[in-house]
């Protein structure tokens, strides 16, 4: 199921949700299989996103979200197919007119265009604030010291931790950290933004301020997102488009007002009516 | 036997010249003990050169630290100090036990973090020295201090390869003046002097650290 730049243009309520959808593709997933032993969590996967898009993923537990943003991320080997980021094979790489599988090297390459937002921080436990935001930058992406700190600082203000940036990791709230983890991860300027389930580990009342951020960072960038989560308001809010996965295919995709106003398939409305039960 | 205080005093003076060698020793082997033991845990982790350094290292960590001191003893050219054999041999033996100890360290350092270096792109030596290495160290500092003590236990086997520790001079002693009991119960109180103020050190860092 390749999805056409022109069905990612939305007219859906809201203030970012109103933009249009660039053209072109950056992601790009080509019959993607992954199987962890003998259950195939992705069968064939076909899917591409467009540069500056914002993509909710939704589906039940299992159902290969997650497993789409850990590929991307390359924290986890594909089991057949091929995914492109900006025209270039992210799990292979071309010798000659063939695609082998990608050496260390040139994976690190093309993740350097790749910034991830776990569901439970990961966060430098023996590192500052401030450390934790300035490593990639300046270990990774050859960025001075005085650059990253002042970018460092620049985001802490775009998550409203300034006066935490001595702070070390241990000595914030779970927002609060995982705050610092999304400014850890637009520090290093990615193109590509996955989001995790961002919200899952905090508590009730710590999941708005998260969710805040993440949509001034939607209104004031043009990063492309890639977001998996359960909070389907947000969801609404933010996306261009949402895809609702079911046994590692997309069962449906649209618009965020199509599907959650008017979803087509019975797996759509099952799954949203239940999250919404419980949610 | 009778205990005789007058000759226990004047054999201390050369009771702590062997205690010093003892220390010497202790120190130089637990120095080579523990940044060995750091390499050989991240070499295991090396395809192809892993299982080499296991096996090695297993049989080194398998076999008595007394037949490797003679062992090697016997092989190592005349010109070399059996001090110097006996710290290499102590040191690579117990580099045996701590790299189990970083081992089990790295590997208790959660897998989110592995993740979150790869997210970063950070490169293997920011990874292992600035991320993975601090976390893991920090949680296997008591069980390194106990080698510490184990090991300045051992010490007495190098008195198999002429090496003048505190028991080698305790032997001497009693050998000389045909009275043993004082030398070899001042050795024994000297080694417990050392011993345990450094357990009860060893203790206190284990609690810190694990309140961390």
């Amino acid at each position: 199921m390749q999805q056409s730049e022109s069905t990612h243009s939305t007219e859906t309520a809201g203030v970012q949700s109103a933009q249009e959808a660039p053209g072109g593709e950056i992601i790009r997933f080509d019959k993607v299989v992954k199987r962890y032993g003998s259950n195939v969590v992705l069968n064939e996967l076909d899917f591409s996103v467009a540069p500056g898009e914002r993509v909710t993923l939704i589906g039940p537990s299992g159902s290969g979200k997650t497993t789409i943003l850990r590929l991307l991320m390359t924290l986890e080997d594909i089991d057949g197919g091929v995914i492109w980021v900006n025209g270039e094979p992210l799990s292979h790489m071309r010798r000659g007119d063939k695609l082998v599988k990608a050496n260390e090297a040139h994976l690190r390459s093309v993740r350097k265009n790749i910034g991830m937002v776990f569901q439970q921080f990961n966060l430098f436990p023996n590192m500052s604030v401030r450390k934790n935001i300035t490593e990639g930058p300046v270990h990774s992406l050859g960025v001075s010291k005085d650059e990253a700190n002042q970018r460092a600082e620049e985001l802490l203000d775009l998550v409203g931790l300034n006066e935490k940036i001595d702070a070390h990791p241990t000595q914030l709230s779970g927002g609060q950290q995982q705050r610092v983890a999304i400014a850890r991860a637009l520090a290093m300027r990615p193109q590509i933004l996955l989001l995790d389930e961002v919200t899952s580990a905090l508590d009730p009342e710590l999941v708005a301020g998260v969710l805040d951020v993440l949509r001034n960072i939607a209104q004031t960038t043009d990063i492309t997102m890639l977001c998996v989560t359960h909070e389907m308001s947000f969801a609404r809010d933010v996306s261009h488009r949402v895809l609702m996965f079911d046994a590692g295919q997309v069962a449906e995709e649209g618009p965020p007002e199509q599907i959650f106003g008017d979803p087509q398939e019975e797996r759509t409305k099952s799954f949203l009516k239940a999250v919404l039960e419980h949610g | 036997m009778t205990w005789d205080t007058e000759f226990a005093i004047s054999i201390i003076p050369r009771l702590l010249e062997g205690l010093a060698v003892t220390i010497q020793a202790t120190v130089i082997g637990y120095l080579v003990a523990v940044v060995l033991g750091l390499f050989v845990a991240i070499l295991r982790r090396i395809d192809y050169i892993g299982p080499v350094v296991f096996v090695v290292f297993e049989f080194i960590r398998t076999t008595p630290v007394l037949v490797q001191l003679l062992f090697v003893f016997a092989l190592a050219p005349a010109s070399v100090e059996p001090l110097t054999i006996g710290v290499a041999v102590l040191g690579v033996h117990y580099a045996a036990y701590t790299a189990e100890v970083y081992r089990s360290g790295i590997e208790g350092v959660a897998k989110g973090q592995w993740e979150a270096c790869r997210a970063l792109s950070l490169p293997p030596w920011r990874v292992w020295g600035a991320v993975v290495l601090p976390q893991a160290i920090r949680k296997v500092v008591p069980a390194l201090g106990n080698y510490l003590i184990s090991l300045f236990k051992d010490t007495p086997y190098l008195f198999a390869i002429t090496v003048g520790e505190m028991l080698f001079v305790a032997n001497a002693i009693g050998t000389e003046a045909f009275r043993s009991m004082e030398a070899y119960t001042l050795a024994g109180l000297f080694f417990l002097a050392v011993s345990v103020p450094s357990a009860v050190i060893i203790r206190r860092l284990e609690r810190r650290y694990a309140a961390v």
